[in-house]
């Protein structure tokens, strides 16, 4: 393993933003593995850790294949996470959404292109992705309809479901996007949450990514093959709403298999901690994600229903 | 009369609610046709907020020359305004990245889809945008060229100093301008001044300019200006961007919306901590500069100025 500083930019008067990566083996260009790119991506950055942990362990036991190079680049946006700040720090903007980047362009453009330069090389590109909205998710492997996805190829992570979506204007400028544009096979994993470190979801998807890697002939692993997974489109994903502000109180928990009727959260007056209303399951079906805020606004999607095969 | 466009409870005791102002001309004046006035996306950008009062107050002093609707939105993103914030507070999202929104979605989204539902049908919107607050921008018009032919004439009447024809881009499809264009409502994006300031001469520039436009649709009978003859360009070509090429304290010397020779003047990056120039930045064309820096802080890739080339 080699670790190096991919590229630099000089502060004002802070330390230099550094973004380091990790390579393991030399070879043909295999993967890239990208953990955490906003400042608030924290089990996205401790799941890479542990990615980087594993592949030492495999290096050392010499389960790496040769001729192939991985890299793993644990943080694209270090700068922000020190200060915890979501957005660039001097100016606010997403790095996720400045792909593929401008060498000319302002500073989070240039940040994208200096990093895709190096990484749209790679065979394989698998991000640690995080939701817009804060919630706890079931470990899922997310893919944009582009035309170039691979579906089949994504199972052998044996993450429990993949879930398909159509891009939108805003996805176009993803790094995930833009993999897929340049031939990169390329992959988002979703663990449970964002801004606390969940171990064992981590673990899962540590799993996941050892059994891929396997799979497609990169390293030896010889750990569970994990689950047959499920195609779900997101578009055929049942929101609950609620219709109420205040408390959320979850009765339910992510992955849990609900049925039609059954509640599966309570809304509580802020000030006068009564109920003010309560959210059912529409249908039958698996809770692929759940607001996990202590509060809620009225109007807002807060669990997500994947549908059972009965109900279709 | 005000009225709520869209409304969410929030968890203590506060409703988020997006309201209008409508102003209807006296009876028997009414010509049918609707103008919409928008601002206030962006919650650290006010000189919308001077254009709303200065046009509401005209208006009502000479109510008898109103012959159409006037809708008046001054803020899109209340809560970013009263908190002082950008973008969505608690969700951190840029809300003009949001639309046309889906009543379906989250809260954030089907705040957007309603704004839609009510400017839908408007004859004119405008929506009144001031940079940032890393940028002056001379009063002007943005228009996406899939949209020129129908904006480009109505931009004109405006009373702007520039008009920026810029290249079709996948990411400005969820911007609320692209979403009513593209549903039928021409819709004119204003960017004038700086972001957390009000530059009351560019708001009574563009307040004459919507009044002349409102004449120009028959919803307003009174005098107006004659517009300015704005710069039009809409070739990409046309513009040269300027970087920051280290990080440190800009310094500005050029002076806005000035012609500019190559090789000026524009100004300085220094390190206060050596007591260096990093960088002497001069034009590398000649052109007028309609964009500059006014927020000293750079990092490398910052921009420090747009400038349209002779």
């Amino acid at each position: 393993m080699v670790k190096e500083t991919l590229f630099e930019i000089q502060s004002l008067y802070r330390d230099t933003f550094r973004v380091t990566g990790y390579r393991f083996g030399k070879g043909e260009k295999a993967v890239c593995i990208v953990g955490s790119i906003r400042g608030n991506e924290v089990q996205q950055l401790y799941t890479c850790s542990q990615v980087i942990r594993r592949l030492k362990e495999l290096e050392k036991a010499g389960k790496l294949k040769e001729g192939k190079e991985i890299l793993v680049i644990p943080s694209l946006n270090p700068s922000s996470m020190n200060i915890k700040k979501r957005f660039f720090p001097t100016d606010n903007t997403d790095i996720n959404r400045m792909f593929p980047g401008y060498h000319l362009g302002e500073t989070t453009q240039r940040i994208a292109a200096k990093a895709f330069d190096i990484i749209k090389e790679y065979v394989y590109g698998i991000q640690f992705a995080s939701f817009y909205m804060p919630g706890a998710f079931i470990p899922h492997v997310r893919m944009m309809k582009t035309g170039f996805e691979d579906v089949e190829m994504a199972k052998e992570f044996g993450f429990p479901y993949i879930v398909l979506r159509n891009p939108r204007p805003y996805d176009t400028t993803t790094l995930n996007y833009n993999w897929q544009i340049w031939e990169t096979h390329a992959f988002s994993i979703y663990t449970s949450n964002t801004e606390k470190v969940d171990e064992d979801s981590a673990k899962l998807a540590v799993k996941g990514i050892l059994n891929f890697l396997d799979k497609e002939g990169v390293l030896t692993y010889a750990g569970h093959d994990g689950y047959i997974s499920q195609v779900v489109d997101d578009k055929d994903l049942i929101s609950v709403r609620t219709k109420e502000a205040g408390f959320f109180e979850c009765c339910v928990k992510v992955n849990e298999e609900v049925h039609k009727g059954q509640l599966l959260a309570r809304i509580i007056d802020a000030y006068e901690g009564e109920v003010k209303d309560c959210l059912y399951a529409p249908w039958d079906g698996i809770v692929l994600f759940m607001h996990d805020e202590p509060m809620t606004y009225e109007d807002t999607a807060v669990i997500k229903l994947i549908s059972l095969r009965e109900n279709r | 009369m005000i009225t709520t466009v869209a409304s969410v409870e929030m968890p203590l005791d506060e409703s988020l609610k997006i309201q209008k102002n409508r102003i209807m001309p006296e009876e028997g004046k009414d010509s049918g046709k609707r103008i919409s006035i928008v601002t206030g996306i962006h919650g650290d950008e006010l000189e919308g907020q001077y254009v709303c009062f200065e046009l509401i107050r005209r208006i009502e002093e000479q109510k008898h020359f109103l012959t159409g609707t006037v809708d008046i939105y001054p803020a899109m993103n209340p809560l970013g305004i009263d908190s002082i914030t950008r973008g969505i507070p608690a969700f951190d999202l840029d809300m003009n990245r949001l639309f046309p929104g889906n009543t379906e979605g989250s809260m954030t989204e089907f705040l957007a889809a309603e704004i839609v539902k009510d400017l839908c049908g408007s004859d004119m919107c405008i929506d009144i945008h001031a940079s940032n607050i890393y940028l002056t921008e001379v009063p002007q018009v943005r228009i996406n060229e899939l949209h020129k032919d129908i904006l480009v004439p109505y931009a004109k009447e405006l009373n702007v100093d520039f008009i920026w024809v810029h290249g079709a881009n996948t990411v400005l499809e969820a911007t609320l301008a692209h979403s009513l264009n593209s549903r039928g409502t021409p819709t004119l994006v204003v960017e004038m001044g700086v972001g957390m300031r009000i530059t009351k001469e560019y708001c009574y520039q563009l307040v004459d300019g919507i009044f002349h436009l409102m004449q120009v649709m028959g919803i307003w009978q009174g005098e107006t200006i004659t517009p300015r003859q704005p710069v039009i360009s809409d070739n990409n070509d046309d513009v040269c961007f300027l970087n920051a090429s280290v990080s440190g304290v800009f310094i500005k010397e050029a002076k806005h919306w000035e012609k500019i020779h190559k090789g000026e003047h524009i100004g300085d990056i220094i390190h206060p901590l050596t007591g260096k120039v990093l960088d002497r930045i001069e034009s590398p064309v000649d052109g007028i500069l309609f964009t500059i820096r006014e927020y000293p802080i750079v990092d490398e890739g910052s921009l420090i100025g747009r400038i349209l080339k002779w």
